[in-house]
């Protein structure tokens, strides 16, 4: 059964190599058609259908099997995707091409060809006795590989003719390079192109939109006029960027000027660098996050970005451009993408009534040189803009955040209900059944992942124990649950929808510390004395038996009341004040507190619209919990990084470059305070120190404009770095221990924790810095963009609050002076706007910037950071994709920019409770 | 772009085979009048050759020779041709060292050394081509060499590697699997009575996928041995054809 074949496969140059590999042979590969005799057993996994009952194609009425070429599979795999276009066979020599070329379309059809009702076939051309052909002399690789998928089709369709005399099986070669369809008919394989076959079918018209366009001749504009320059061939680019004449980085389009773009140049030893790109023609056609190589103009052609914002909107010649097409030809439409940043796309499409008015996803699929515009297909239509659930789909999709419900590969590695704690679980693991441990978390909250106790011993000591979800149990290393969470990063909260990182059943119920239920935990136990001085810590792994579920305020309530005696009570009490030591050590240690405006909002239960907004408060027993997740955090960072020099998963906060703080140390002066910002203690120091007796709402206002100085925590491997320093919190080391739920990292430091205390076992993975260092970037990705998709929800969610409260006027406070335009703040419902002064159609007021002391004066009125004004918040809706928040100026009253002040402003000016930091510790 | 795919998602490896499936095997043996015994082997491209002399008298120091059983000397050495870049020195530097040391202590363990006390065996090995699995193709050789010399064994003794990809054992690396660098591990068995001569491993595994792993090269060397059985009746029955004429 085995063909051995002995060939010279390559040579390198750059001192010659012969590489001598083997490559065999086989006679045992199935073909993939299920009850095929001629190869029969010989297949396994995901089969063809043996009659495929395929959509009726006018072409080719009899049943057939695709077998698309490389080209194809790349461009065209929106439609391949569609379920239905079913029996495929991919070849091997297809497959591997297209992993060469692109790493995204090689995921994803791999992961059509795993889906069982999809019934997509790899056949192994390449080992195949019959279908392998050798590169002949003077045939480069394309042509190689282009005949060895002609031979393929054509043993194919002889192979299912020999499968039964009567048989119309055919496989039908999809091909949209001319010359090689000229061939394979030649050689009599029924062939197409891709737009050929798709529009054969009849029954499923929707599929023609999800073309991509590719050829050129269909959609030439009539002005030949040639706008952009043509890109460089690889090669010179390759060259440039060697020699140093080019700069490869990232595009990063303006989100304000639709004509200007930045490149982030990553160097590896030098500084990040940013170039400016200024107007169409240097942009090229680039589109947001493109890596891009750039070649620097001469310094007197430098230019600085201009702060003017610039929408694409005001742009009449496109409107006009829109409509002549629809004249012309209905088919075609421009389509505005949600992100300001990507530019707008051509597609073609049928639908466009049923489309119009609808978010819809679209692919680009090129960029002529003499076009405007990009060229795309229609892929999916989302919904109704300004639904609710659209939108939220569509912020899910912008920030990139994996929604979908879970596979049944995914979860098929859940434990099988009804569960109950075995002899098996129970092998190094502590009972701790006995102990009077309680939950404190967020009214609401289903996902209880820490639990806490608090007693005293016979020594007049006292123990804690934080006890977290012990999900690394369940979530074995590996998995495609694993990997689906690993994915996925973290547990995504929106206003009125939660993103699992991990199946409900896990995350709502089996990992769920709820109370008296038996739940498997990860502990970390200390011996304090009364000072919060740790004397001892023990980590293991546990059973334990949460006594109550408690919410902050219910905890609270228990602590203050005078009367309740009973072990939850003391328990509480005892940690509470634990809790205080330890914060107070802490900030004399020189951790920040913070502040940053957080809004919840009241959700009506039936239309889940909100009704009513509400700055979070904050108690004691918040701060409790979290001091303790703190200590635990940082126990097992030492822990794990004792343990695992190399290879520990930790959490770092760097500290802001000084010019960072620039901004803040102006605005104090600007209040005769002063800031100092030389370590994290003094400016801590200086931000308590920081009050004024008249005006008791500054302090938090600094405190939110340190928070915009700070940098981003991130997570990293410590064998990839040296610099372990948790700015905010003033903690040599730290980690993410205490939300395994929710967080992927958890997970890993569980592992890790596991590992080291000797409770389970390691595997290959865990041990390797540069996976690590792989999962960390993921992680920080998602990290990154749950903020956003957070942030963007509860910017909708805000929307839709004013939409239906209609006009109101607030007090605000300047936070930044721009040079048109105030940011303001608005404590009440903890907003933040834009306050414009320049409009199109109205005469420019007289605008002076004073960039020293930050301020802005307009007309005879001055505006300084922090000062007090008045704003009318209302809705815009004019235009229907991205409706937005507008605040104009109502006080001071500045005549012809200030708007008349409503009589029936509703003003409520209790200033909301002082509250507290909540960027990502 | 992403490395190259060992394992594809059908079960082939980059060569074609599966997961469990050895490289060709062609062995001949008897090549060498002179030598008291000889053999050949080709595992796919890896090519080894092994000369056998003894049991003689010691050679050199007297003081060497164990009162007991043979001495058994072994030398590994691989062509200066043998491998992509052409090799300095051929034998004496600290790898063939090392395997020589390897080969010794494997058959050490097959070979009846108690028959002959005071006495010598020298086995001198040769790879001519390596392609991967160099030691298990040098032990395979040096079995077929000593049957030809006539030197009594307990078993054959019969050596494959094996690597671990994906959560799937491969049986018999060559060498661009080797090259991956993945865990890779060297088992020599004496498959009659399962009995383990050397086992080695470099690289880190855990422990619960090891079983996996051995089950796969043990496997693998039970398969040569089937090989191997029969290239020696071969060769007897060519002799005895001789013989009997």
């Amino acid at each position: 059964m085995l063909k051995s074949k002995t060939f010279l496969k390559k040579t390198r140059a750059g001192g010659v190599m012969k590489i001598v590999r083997e490559h065999y042979l086989r006679d045992d590969i199935g073909c993939g058609a299920a009850g095929c005799t001629a190869c029969g057993g010989a297949h396994e996994g995901p089969a063809l259908e043996p009659q495929p009952q395929d959509p009726a194609s006018s072409l080719c009425p009899q049943p057939h099997y695709l077998l698309p070429d490389t080209n194809v599979l790349l461009h065209q795999i929106d439609v391949l995707e569609d379920p239905a276009i079913r029996n495929v066979i991919v070849l091997q020599t297809v497959l591997q091409e297209v992993r060469n070329r692109s790493a995204p379309v090689y995921k994803r059809i791999r992961d059509v060809t795993n889906n069982q009702e999809k019934h997509f076939y790899t056949f192994t051309n390449e080992h195949h006795r019959e279908t392998y052909v050798e590169q002949e002399q003077g045939e480069n690789a394309n042509d190689r590989n282009d005949r060895a998928i002609r031979v393929a089709a054509k043993w194919y369709n002889e192979h299912l003719k020999k499968m039964s005399a009567d048989n119309q099986l055919q496989v039908i070669f999809i091909t949209n390079d001319r010359k090689n369809k000229e061939k394979a008919v030649e050689e009599g394989i029924p062939a197409f192109t891709c737009e050929e076959y798709v529009k054969s079918l009849t029954a499923n018209p929707e599929l023609i939109d999800r073309l991509a366009c590719l050829s050129e001749e269909g959609n030439e504009i009539e002005s030949g006029k040639i706008i952009f320059s043509e890109h460089l061939p690889l090669s010179k680019l390759q060259q440039g960027i060697k020699s140093g004449t080019y700069l490869q980085g990232t595009f990063r389009a303006s989100r304000e000027n639709y004509l200007e773009a930045t490149v982030w140049i990553h160097g590896d030893n030098e500084e990040n660098k940013e170039i400016i790109l200024q107007g169409l023609k240097h942009l090229n056609r680039a589109v947001h996050e493109d890596i891009v190589a750039v070649e620097l103009l001469p310094k007197s052609q430098w230019v600085a970005p201009s702060s003017v914002v610039l929408h694409d909107e005001g742009q009449n010649e496109d409107d006009v451009e829109k409509e002549e097409e629809r004249e012309q030809m209905s088919r075609r439409h421009l389509f505005t993408p949600a992100d300001k940043r990507i530019p707008r796309i051509r597609i073609e499409t049928r639908q466009a009534s049923t489309l119009e008015g609808r978010r819809i996803i679209v692919a680009i699929d090129g960029w002529p040189r003499n076009s405007r515009y990009p060229n795309g297909h229609f892929v999916k239509n989302l919904g109704d803009v300004g639904e609710k659930e659209t939108e939220t789909e569509v912020l899910l999709l912008e920030h990139d955040v994996p929604h979908q419900p879970f596979s049944q590969a995914v979860l098929s590695f859940l434990p099988k209900m009804p569960w109950s704690i075995t002899e098996k679980d129970m092998k190094n693991r502590e009972d701790l059944r006995h102990l009077c441990i309680c939950s404190v978390d967020p009214p609401g909250c289903t996902d209880i992942d820490d639990a806490l106790h608090c007693r005293e011993l016979e020594n007049g000591n006292l123990e804690v124990g934080v006890h977290i979800a012990d999900v690394s149990h369940f979530i074995r290393p590996g998995n495609a649950l694993d990997q689906e969470s690993a994915r996925r990063g973290t547990t995504v909260y929106l206003c009125e929808k939660r993103i699992d990182m991990v199946p409900e059943l896990l995350s709502s119920n089996l990992c769920s510390l709820k109370c008296d239920v038996d739940r498997l935990a990860f502990s970390c136990i200390w011996e304090m004395n009364h000072s919060a001085e740790i004397l001892k810590t023990k980590f293991t792994k546990s059973v334990i038996n949460s006594k109550a579920s408690l919410t902050y305020a219910e905890a609270q309530l228990r602590i203050d009341s005078a009367n309740m005696r009973d072990d939850i009570t003391t328990s509480l009490r005892g940690l509470n004040k634990l809790a205080k030591i330890l914060k107070k050590k802490r900030i004399e240690k020189g951790a920040l507190t913070l502040s940053s405006p957080e809004v919840r909002f009241h959700m009506d239960s039936e239309t889940h619209d909100p009704i009513d907004l509400q700055t979070k408060e904050l108690r004691e027993t918040n701060s409790m919990v979290e001091e303790f997740m703190l200590l635990a955090n940082i126990s097992v960072a030492k822990k794990i990084h004792e343990e695992f020099s190399e290879h520990a998963l930790l959490r770092k906060h760097p500290a802001p470059p000084p010019s960072n703080y620039e901004i803040l140390v102006k605005a104090a002066k600007s209040r005769n305070l002063e800031i100092k910002t030389d370590t994290a203690k003094s400016l801590a120091e200086s931000l308590d120190r920081a009050e004024s007796p008249t005006f008791p709402y500054l302090n938090t206002l600094l405190r939110i404009l340190a928070t915009r100085c700070m940098m981003q925590a991130v997570y990293f491997c410590s064998g990839m770095d040296n610099d372990f320093h948790h700015y905010g919190l003033a903690s040599p080391i730290y980690t993410h221990f205490t939300s395994p739920i929710r967080r992927y990292a958890d997970v890993i430091v569980h592992r890790l924790l596991a590992v080291a205390i000797g409770a389970d076992c390691t595997y290959p993975e865990l041990t390797d810095k540069h996976k690590l260092a792989d999962i960390c970037k993921n992680l920080n990705y998602r990290h990154k963009m749950a903020q956003y998709a957070q942030r963007a929800s509860v910017a909708f969610h805000t929307q839709l609050f004013f939409k239906s409260k209609g006009i109101v006027s607030e007090e605000a406070y300047i936070l930044f002076v721009r040079k048109n335009a105030i940011v303001v703040l608005i404590p009440k419902y903890g907003l933040e706007g834009t306050v414009f002064f320049e409009e199109k159609d109205k005469p420019n007021p007289r605008l002076i910037y004073d960039d020293e002391i930050p301020s802005l004066k307009i007309e005879d009125t001055v505006f300084h950071v922090f000062d007090k004004v008045k704003v009318k918040i209302m809705l815009d809706s004019s235009n229907l994709q991205h409706q937005k928040i507008r605040m104009s100026l109502v006080e001071p009253q500045i005549p012809g920019i200030s708007i008349p002040p409503d009589n029936i402003s509703n003003m409520n000016l209790n200033g909301p409770e002082k509250k507290k930091m909540k960027f990502e510790k | 772009m992403a490395g190259l795919e060992l394992l594809s998602d059908q079960g082939y490896r980059v060569d074609g085979r599966r997961a469990g499936e050895l490289r060709k095997i062609q062995a001949r043996m008897g090549v060498f009048a002179q030598a008291d015994g000889s053999a050949y082997i080709e595992q796919g491209n890896t090519k080894a050759l092994a000369v056998v002399y003894g049991p003689h008298e010691i050679r050199g120091s007297r003081a060497r020779a164990l009162p007991d059983r043979a001495l058994v000397n072994c030398q590994y050495s691989s062509a200066t041709f043998s491998t992509g870049e052409r090799k300095r020195r051929p034998h004496g530097d600290r790898k063939s060292c090392e395997m020589g040391l390897q080969l010794r202590q494997t058959f050490e363990a097959a070979i009846l050394t108690q028959l002959h006390p005071r006495s010598q065996i020298d086995i001198y090995v040769q790879v001519l081509q390596a392609d991967g699995g160099t030691y298990a193709a040098c032990v395979n050789a040096a079995t077929l060499a000593v049957l030809d010399a006539g030197i009594p064994m307990r078993d054959f003794v019969c050596a494959c590697s094996a690597g671990f990809v994906d959560g799937t054992a491969l049986a018999d690396l060559s060498h661009v699997e080797e090259a991956a660098g993945g865990p890779q591990l060297a088992l020599a068995l004496l498959p009659a009575s399962g009995q383990i001569a050397l086992l080695e491993m470099d690289a880190r595994l855990h422990e619960d996928h090891l079983e996996r792993v051995l089950e796969a090269a043990a496997q693998a060397a039970r398969d040569v041995h089937t090989l191997l059985d029969l290239v020696v009746r071969q060769h007897v029955r060519e002799a005895s054809i001789l013989l009997g004429d």
